[in-house]
């Protein structure tokens, strides 16, 4: 469905990706790794957020670099960027009208409300008067309403509180079932390996390594020399 | 000061108010989405002006009814059309370099002044409003006002009623809100924010050719106003909030007012009132009245 060979990002003379390649099926795939390795940078150039100096990432395979944004979003990729980036002067109910492409989409407003019935007593709130689970319930929603073939997520359990964490599993988990790809970014390795089967370790703008989740919680030197902590600190 | 004194000077204020706020929301749209300080912003009313006064004449000449309007019609038109061929020839292509845009904006401005002042020439010029909105009505306590003042005041309260409309109610409002947040994020979901931004400045602009058209009925127009109309808009959006509607409107008939009560209480520093106003919000609420903190 996905797939990113080579690419290259470069911020003035830092070279922030360095030919990262991945590839992405219908399963979906974590991309763990320590703050500052590039991570949310891999998010925003797949999108078309940043440019990129060089490389391709490909959509059913077309070329999405060197598209605009909104652009990408349209060829069906949609991002759930870290630290939600909910707007502060819509409520909720504007958010979900702003991007619902009408009633015979698979995915509708109701539908949002109904996987996330907090979102639904919340509907006229403001994007900041929610609480970090529910703007994170918002970004989902608002992704997932662009009718997408791929979700991207940057860090979506940072800053729960585990039962939302818990909730947000299970949202994720009934991704693949409805034909939704997820690239998962995520510094948390219980939520990474709960909900994908292939992790991929990004280290100063590369991938270290791709391995499936069984194989990486098993192995607690990796972890330690990839994350720096031990399964028994996370989730 | 009697009291029908007293109105009309408050009522002369909202008059003028009623104008600034026809301009100024459009300058304050603009920067609210695009963060271009649009300093071509005067032009756009000058452009109104003239070409709505080029349509009308011949028209008026004729004895036609609808000179008038047809004159409203062209200078809205005509500001939308150098608007959007301005955010799409040049500024576009500098979206978030705002020195640059400023500048290259105080370019067009000088090349606007010296083309209107080519085709045009120097002598002023003034709209005669139609029958129905002419002459003077009957008000209690203040006595015998202006029609059109009063008209002029009507057509603000309606374009600001419009503009909350447009701005709560649709899908374009939502997206020129969202916009306003967090323009990259709205990219991500898949809206042409170009577009939109084409969109605003088309709405920005026609509200200044409106106002050109409004005001140039209301006193004479003449090469110059420009600066003024420019001026007053950077005061009213600083006073009230960049980017907020019911803050310009508040902006505006604090400066509207301001100005008319200073000219009938001490004509010689009225304008001190104008800045005075501007230099306690900024000492108090630099983000102005309703504007949100950058």
């Amino acid at each position: 469905m996905l797939e990113i060979t080579g690419l290259d990002v470069h911020y003035g003379q830092a070279h922030v990706l360095q030919g990262v390649s991945l590839s992405l099926g219908a399963e979906p795939v974590a991309v763990i790794g320590r703050n500052g390795m590039g991570k949310t940078t891999l998010c925003q150039a797949v999108m078309g957020m940043l440019p990129a100096s060089g490389g391709s990432v490909r959509l059913g395979g077309e070329e999405m670099l060197g598209r605009p944004a909104n652009r990408v979003a349209r060829a069906g990729i949609a991002l759930v960027p870290q630290g939600r980036r909910v707007f502060p002067s819509l409520t909720v109910d504007e958010h979900l009208r702003l991007v619902s492409r009408g009633r015979g989409a698979r995915w509708t407003i109701e539908r949002v409300y109904e996987t996330f019935p907090r979102l639904a007593e919340r509907r006229r709130n403001g994007g900041t008067q929610l609480s970090g689970g529910e703007q994170q319930m918002l970004a989902i929603g608002r992704a997932l309403l662009t009718n997408p073939r791929l979700v991207i997520m940057d860090e979506p359990s940072e800053g729960l509180a585990p039962v939302i964490v818990d909730h947000l599993v299970e949202v994720l988990r009934a991704l693949p079932g409805e034909g939704i790809g997820l690239l998962l970014v995520e510094q948390n390795l219980g939520v990474a390996t709960d909900v994908c089967g292939t992790v991929a370790v990004m280290v100063n703008g590369r991938i270290a390594a791709t391995m499936p989740s069984r194989a990486l919680l098993a192995d607690e030197a990796a972890q330690r020399r990839f994350l720096g902590v031990s399964t028994g600190a996370q989730h | 000061m009697t009291g029908s004194l007293a109105l009309t000077v408050v009522l002369n204020g909202l008059t003028l108010a009623a104008l600034y706020f026809l301009v100024a929301c459009g300058f304050s749209l603009i920067f609210g989405l695009m963060r271009t300080v649009n300093m071509a912003h005067g032009s756009l009313y000058l452009i109104g002006a003239y070409v709505g006064y080029a349509v009308f004449e011949p028209l008026y000449d004729q004895d036609v009814w609808w000179a008038w309007y047809a004159g409203i019609a062209a200078g809205v038109a005509a500001a939308a059309v150098f608007g959007v061929a301005m955010q799409a020839v040049l500024l576009g292509w500098m979206q978030g370099q705002e020195l640059r845009q400023a500048l290259v904006t105080i370019g067009i401005s000088i090349i606007v002044a010296d083309q209107l002042l080519a085709v045009f020439g120097g002598t002023s010029r003034q709209f005669f409003a139609p029958d129905a909105i002419f002459g003077s009505t009957e008000l209690p306590i203040a006595g015998r006002y202006p029609t059109f003042r009063l008209f002029q005041i009507g057509v603000a309260v309606m374009v600001g009623l419009a503009l909350w409309l447009l701005l709560a109610r649709t899908r374009l409002g939502l997206m020129i809100r969202a916009g306003v947040d967090d323009r990259a994020m709205l990219t991500a979901l898949g809206v042409n924010v170009p577009l939109v931004s084409l969109a605003v400045f088309a709405l920005g602009a026609g509200l200044a050719g409106l106002g050109g058209v409004i005001g140039a009925t209301a006193q004479p127009v003449a090469q110059g106003v420009d600066a003024r109309f420019l001026l007053t808009s950077l005061v009213v959006v600083i006073v009230g909030g960049m980017g907020s509607i019911p803050g310009t409107a508040i902006g505006a008939i604090l400066v509207g007012v301001a100005e008319q009560v200073g000219q009938a209480l001490f004509p010689t520093y009225s304008v001190i009132l104008t800045f005075a106003i501007m230099a306690a919000v900024l000492a108090l609420r630099p983000q102005g009245i309703l504007g949100r903190p950058a």
